[in-house]
């Protein structure tokens, strides 16, 4: 599969994730939004933002359940619960905001 | 709720030249989601997955030490290493990653996950483990 993006082609596997990471930009990110049917506001980018940095400290897209909770920590309770997130990411907040980010899809996403 | 289980996931192997530390980091990580109990336990050469420092770069394989450092926030914080493993290699407690977890019930106070056992202390933890993997 492949994004089209600004007269790029960006190779995605079968699933709409980046092949390669390095490509990313914040123009790809908005373009797996529009696919994704998700209007980024700025809650949504702090997510999105938080991943990357994650990712770069760890090397791995984190589930679910440590998403929430390391959002929580940092961001604060309000944000760190699934109800917040599953409002911004409906179809899950670390598949779809991991997608966005140009990562791979979550470790222990099953 | 079912039963919880004690796992142990051992690893015995240096960190690259054969996939099996990152295959089984993976499985710990995925299998984490299960809320399992679950302890790490590195000897032979598998204590070196954990030393500091690590530079992939001539070999062309991606360092994937850093991603030790998360399973603390994947609740996996009993990593047990064998003290002879790390005397036969002149390594020591400061020659490995300061792997550490968050108690959330003490006000997340920081917590040290690395224990260094004697290879008998390493044996009864085997045994009073429910399933063991190998890698």
């Amino acid at each position: 599969m492949a994004l089209e993006v600004g007269g790029k082609s960006i190779e995605t596997d079968e699933e709409g994730y980046l092949e390669n990471r390095d490509e990313w930009d914040i123009e790809i990110a908005k373009a797996i939004a529009v696919a994704e049917n998700l209007e980024m506001s700025d809650s949504h980018w702090e997510v999105v933002n938080f991943l990357r940095e994650y990712y770069e400290e760890y090397q791995i897209a984190p589930a679910v359940r440590v998403l929430t909770k390391a959002i929580g920590k940092k961001l604060g309770k309000d944000k760190g619960n699934s109800k917040y997130l599953y409002e911004l990411f409906p179809y899950g907040p670390a598949k779809q905001a991991c997608k966005i980010a140009g990562l791979p899809k979550p470790t222990g996403c099953v | 709720m079912p039963e919880t289980k004690k796992f142990l996931y051992v690893n015995r192997k240096a960190p690259y030249g054969t996939i099996y530390a990152l295959e089984s980091l993976e499985v710990v990580l995925i299998g984490a989601a299960f809320e399992q109990d679950v302890s790490l336990a590195f000897l032979d050469d598998g204590v070196y997955q954990i030393t500091k420092g690590q530079n992939t770069k001539d070999i062309g394989m991606k360092n994937f030490s850093p991603t030790y450092k998360a399973l603390g926030d994947y609740d996996v914080n009993k990593i047990y290493v064998e003290q002879e493993s790390l005397d036969a290699r002149g390594l020591t407690l400061d020659d490995l990653l300061p792997l550490t977890w968050e108690d959330e019930d003490d006000d997340w106070a920081e917590k040290e996950s690395i224990k260094v056992i004697s290879a008998a202390e390493m044996a009864k933890i085997m045994e009073q483990s429910d399933v063991v993997f190998s890698f």
